[in-house]
Formats: C-alpha cells, structure tokens, sequence
C-alpha cells in the first residue's frame, strides 16, 4: 500500500512539473466549452435566397415581402434571368434560388394552381432541408392568407382545422448551448484522459525507464493502478472545472443530483483510461499511441451523438455505440443536468460502462508485460 | 554458491544470432567484465540475466535463483544499470532514489552505509533533477539507485560509455570497493583498458564468448612474440608489413604499429630489416601485450 501511495505522488510530482497539462486542465476545457457550445451548431440561422419574379404582380411582390422580412432569410439579389440565378447557386453566393413564373397572379385568380419552384443547393444537406422548409412555410401562409382573400368562403372551413401546440420540456427556450454544453464537457474529459494516460506508460518506454521498473519486484497492478489514480484525479478536477465553467458562462440547468453524476464521471473515467493503457502497452514511441489514440477518439466523438443524435444513425452504428464510452457519458451527462435523471434512468449506461472499464482495465493489466 | 551461472545460453532474434552458446560463472564478490564491442551481445544477455528477456537456449541462475522460473525472486536481489540512463529526468536526484528504495520495500536510511561514499559526491545537487546532472554524475546516481536495496548482484551495462575520464577511474574505485562488500558484479564495457580492473573477463564478440581468464593470466599466457614499431611513415610501413611472410597481424595502435610475428625475432632483427627496406628512421621494441592486443588477437580470423 505504501509503495502504491508512492508511486501516485511521484506519478504527480511529474505531473506537476509537467508545464503543459496545468494548462491542459484549466484553460483549454474552458475554450473549448465557449468555442464549441456556441459555433458547433446545427441550427440553420440564415439562408441566402435569390429570387427570380417574373410576374411582377402584387400578389408575387407580396409573397416576396415576406420572404425578405424574414430574420433567418437574406436576399442576395433579384434577378429575371434563371441562368444567372443559377449562376449564384454555383458561386456558393446562395442557398436557395425561388422562381415566380410569369402567369403567377393570373393563375391564382383563374383557379389553376400556380407553381413556385425552389432550387436548393443540397451540397449541405442540413442546410437544405431546412432552408427550403422556411420557404415552404412562407408559402404556405402566404397560400392561405391569399386563398382567404380570393375565395373568403373556403377559408373558414380552412381554419377549423387541428392545430398543433408544443411545448418544449427540459430545454424550454430551445437552447442550444444547454444541449451541446453537457456534451461538450463530457467528451471534453474522455478525450484528455485518452491521451494523458495513452502518452504515459509509452512515455516511460521512449525514455527508457520502464526497463529499470521492470527489474524491481513491483506488482502490474500496482504499476497500472499508480497511472491510473492520478489520471482520474486529473479527469474529475477538469470536469468540475468544466462544470463550473459552463453554469457560469451558459447558466446550464443542474437539475440532477451531483454526487450520481460524479459517481459516474469517476467510472467513465476509469473506463477510459483502461482504454488508453492499453494503447500505451501496445504502442513502441508516442507517436504511435497519439495515432492510435486519435483513432479512437475521432469514433467515439462521432459516434457518440455529441453532434448527430444516435438514433439517426444506421442500426449497425446504434448497436455499436454500446461500446462506445463516451455515447454513454454525454448521455449520462444531459440525463442528469438536463432532466434531472435519478440512477434508475442511467441504470444501462452504468451497466454498459462498467462492462467496459472491466474489460479494457482487465486488458491492460494483462497485457503490461514486464518483459522486453 | 556462484552468484551467476550462464549455460549453454543462446539467443536469436529473428535470423541474427544475437548470443551464441555462451557459459561462465561469476563468484561472489568478483569484479566480472564483459569485454566486447557495440553488437557482441553483451545487452543482451544482461537482459536474459535481469530477466526481461528470454534466452531461446540453455539456462542461468542469479543469486541462486533459476532466471526463467525464479524471477521474482531474482528481481528483488539483483540491481540493474541499464546501458541508456534510465531514472526519471523530471525528478531529482533525492526523489529518484527513494521513489526506488520505496518500491524495493526499503528506504534509503535502511541502506545509506552501501551507498553512503557514492551518494556524498551527488548530495549537493540533491534538489536538482536528474535530466539535468552531468554524465557522471547520472551514472553516480544509477549506481545508487541500482544500490539502495543492498542487491547481491549487480548488473552494470556499460556504465561509463559516454563518461568523462576522470569520472571513470572514480566510477571503478567504487565498484572495487563494493565488491569487498560481496556484491558481485558483471559489468560491460566496450574500453579495454577499463578490463584490466576487473578480477576476471570475458572477451566476447558476435554473440560467442572467445575467453575467459583474470586479465593478468590472460595477458602473461599470451606467448606470442608481440613488437611495437615506431616509425615517421606509418601508414606505408603498415602497407608493407602487411605482405610479409614473417607477420601474423599487424594493427594500427595511437601512433605506434603492433606486430606480431609467427615465430620469435630479435628486436634488432626487426630493426635491420626495416632498415634496409627503406623504413629507416623505425624503431622496435618488445612490449607486453594489453587486452586490446588480446583481443584483437583472438578475434581476428587467421589467414
């Protein structure tokens, strides 16, 4: 025990003489938290339009009123000539080219159905499908206001329609930045505590002094435990840091119970760093562990539903994310912040995350061989 | 009881063969030198002794204990100096050694006597980090980690490659004196003038061992007539010597030629023949032969 305690503090002297990862705890969570939690945002706040009115009637300077009057809507230019709409869409300049045809008005007024065509630049296709569903619910009530007003009669029918009310719970205002914080946190810590521990037994490998533990009586385990402690440490004090950062930048919502969501950071964490021992078992120079690392990491974040909810995902990648800690950690992390879950709606990701940690613990304590 | 046993110890890596059939004992309190060059596999095998590594063939024992099936107990009686500096650069020197008495179950008061005439040439610098320490006084420093658990034996790889000389000569003071404390020691060492220190050695190269003796045996068992050739124009009479039926080998050494010769000439002799060869201003003179001419001797193949 005694010699376990003291490898912890030496492991922590290094750490502490180390003068990039103070750094690395303190300042770049907090960046990354403002940085992240505001620009990496799927919602489409402005879509760049070209119209292209060849009737030039009222009703059609109408509808184009309330395109422009939109605040998610910029109007690049108008134009009468298709090709050179189209010619915006090529240069990126636009999103979405509207054309009015010429018999618009006319149309309506003679009870044939006129036709607007949108042309949407689908390269994004986020950007597309929500840029043209603005425009189509600016047509549609354009469509009804202009109905009532031709044929009254028919719009009283119209109107005695369902109507739909939401109301959004747990993310009342819509918030972005009280959904992508949490998350943000979360794969904040997994990803420094991968590459901490990856870099570290392979560390000791580069510069030699691996062969020299290797020749004392000192156990695997406390070997793999004395790296493991002060990771973990590490981990717990960036994810307070974090906490703390973004309740008081974005005044996230701290609904849940704090020790439960602690309780499990601790064993993600140590799910984690089994992982990146492991790495560095298998890894000759840091380099390779980084690479392998960095391997790991780009899956788990992409997977994980930080970005992309997991239940768009194909089947396959759904069942994958089982073995994915950090899938279970950002879930944990908005379950509890956001909804104020208890244990008992996290109890599969504590389930799921301890197989893991068993496992990639177990994996690396067996195979830290103290031998060349 | 011997303090090492080799036997019969072969390794291989890949189609290399790195140690070849080698055996020697090492007694307790013996100062046992590896003599060899970069490559004769002097590493590797002290890594098969500190059992980091496993020979393909053949087995040894290290403080009694069998290397393969007793390495547990083998790794709390042995200390090991690995060829590169192995300690912790971001710690000092006080922290290096007791983070090493610690997970050897002691502390460095325990130990402080063995290490005591060491460790007071280091202890200014106590506060300072070891990645900063000059060369000598790391190797200083390995020694007293390799120390602190009051080891039987110590394996020591190279441990003054890279070494200032002064620092040498101190480095085989110490080992001296801790070999009176009945610490057996096999060291390794490419110099050869260091094996003249050592009680005995073993000239090794390409992976086989070419002899065993104290150095002093070794160098008055040499019988062969060894001259030592002066001139003004030594790369020509080295040329010239090289060809001739009387030389077995001749070897460039400083600014001298070593020849030896397949039987016994006078020193005058050699000198007239010199002389009329047009190597006028040469002179000759018999010497003792060092481990290098030794070594150099048994290693060369004959032609």
């Amino acid at each position: 025990m005694n010699i376990l305690a003291y490898i912890i503090q030496k492991e922590f002297i290094q750490i502490i003489r180390n003068k990039a990862i103070l750094p690395m705890m303190t300042v770049l969570p907090i960046v990354q938290l403002i940085v992240l939690s505001n620009a990496a945002s799927n919602e489409v706040k402005n879509v760049n339009v070209v119209v292209v009115d060849m009737d030039q009637s009222e009703s059609s300077r109408t509808l184009n009123h309330k395109i422009i009057a939109n605040d998610r809507i910029t109007l690049v230019a108008t134009s009468f000539n298709t090709n050179e709409a189209h010619f915006y869409l090529q240069e990126n300049t636009s999103d979405i080219v509207i054309e009015i045809p010429p018999d618009f008005e006319n149309d309506y007024i003679n009870g044939k159905q006129p036709k607007i065509q949108l042309l949407v630049n689908a390269t994004n296709g986020q950007q597309a499908i929500v840029g043209s569903g603005y425009l189509k619910a600016i047509v549609a009530s354009f469509n009804a206001k202009l109905i009532q007003k031709v044929i009254p009669d028919i719009s009283i029918s119209k109107q005695s329609n369902t109507t739909i009310s939401s109301r959004y719970w747990y993310n009342p205002e819509l918030k972005y930045t009280h959904f992508m914080a949490p998350g943000i946190l979360a794969q904040l810590t997994a990803l420094l505590t991968i590459i901490l521990s990856a870099m570290n037994v392979v560390r000791e490998r580069e510069v030699g002094t691996i062969e020299q533990i290797n020749v004392t009586p000192l156990k695997k385990w406390q070997f793999i435990l004395g790296k493991l402690i002060p990771f973990l440490c590490i981990g717990l004090v960036l994810f307070t840091v974090g906490i703390i950062a973004s309740k008081l930048i974005f005044s996230i919502p701290i609904l849940g119970n704090l020790p439960l969501l602690f309780g499990y950071t601790t064993l993600n964490i140590i799910a984690v760093l089994g992982l990146g021992l492991l790495i560095s078992n298998f890894a000759d120079t840091q380099q390779q562990a980084i690479f392998v690392a960095f391997f790991f990491i780009i899956i788990f974040v992409l997977m994980s539903g930080l970005f992309t909810p997991i239940d768009s995902m194909p089947k396959w990648a759904q069942q994958l994310t089982v073995g994915n800690p950090l899938a279970h950690f950002i879930s944990v992390s908005r379950k509890v912040l956001m909804k104020g879950s208890g244990f008992w709606n996290i109890r599969f990701e504590f389930l799921y995350t301890f197989i893991l940690a068993f496992i990639f613990n177990g994996l690396a304590v067996w195979s830290y061989k103290k031998q060349v | 009881m011997d303090a090492i046993t080799v036997e019969h110890i072969t390794k291989k890596y890949g189609g290399v063969l790195a140690l070849n059939d080698v055996s020697f004992t090492v007694g307790k309190g013996e100062l046992f030198g590896l003599i060899g060059p970069d490559g004769a596999g002097k590493s590797t095998l002290f890594r098969i002794l500190t059992t980091l590594l496993l020979a393909d063939k053949g087995k040894g024992t290290v403080a009694g204990h069998p290397i393969v099936n007793e390495y547990k107990e083998i790794r709390k009686k042995v200390g090991y100096m690995p060829g590169r500096f192995s300690l912790y650069q971001d710690l000092s020197i006080e922290e290096n050694l007791s983070f090493f008495a610690t997970i050897f179950g002691t502390t460095v008061e325990d130990n402080y006597d063995l290490i005591k005439d060491i460790y007071v040439q280091i202890e200014p610098f106590k506060k300072r980090l070891a990645g900063k320490l000059s060369g000598g006084m790391k190797q200083k420093l390995a020694l007293c980690c390799a120390l602190i658990h009051k080891p039987e034996v110590l394996f020591l790889d190279e441990p003054t490659t890279g070494v200032d000389a002064v620092s040498r000569v101190e480095f085989w003071d110490m080992l001296k004196k801790l070999k009176t404390k009945g610490i057996a020691i096999l060291v390794s060492t490419p110099y050869m003038d260091e094996a003249t220190l050592c009680d005995r050695i073993a000239l090794i190269q390409n992976g086989e061992i070419l002899k065993i003796n104290s150095p002093q045996q070794m160098i008055s068992n040499f019988e062969k007539p060894l001259f030592s050739i002066n001139s003004t124009e030594t790369y020509r009479l080295l040329n010239y010597l090289r060809v001739q039926n009387f030389t077995e080998s001749v070897l460039p050494f400083g600014e001298n030629l070593h020849l030896i010769t397949n039987k016994p000439y006078e020193v005058s002799q050699i000198e007239h023949h010199l002389k009329i060869s047009g190597f006028s201003d040469s002179t000759a003179k018999t010497i003792q032969p060092t481990v290098e001419d030794i070594f150099l001797d048994v290693s060369q193949p004959v032609n």
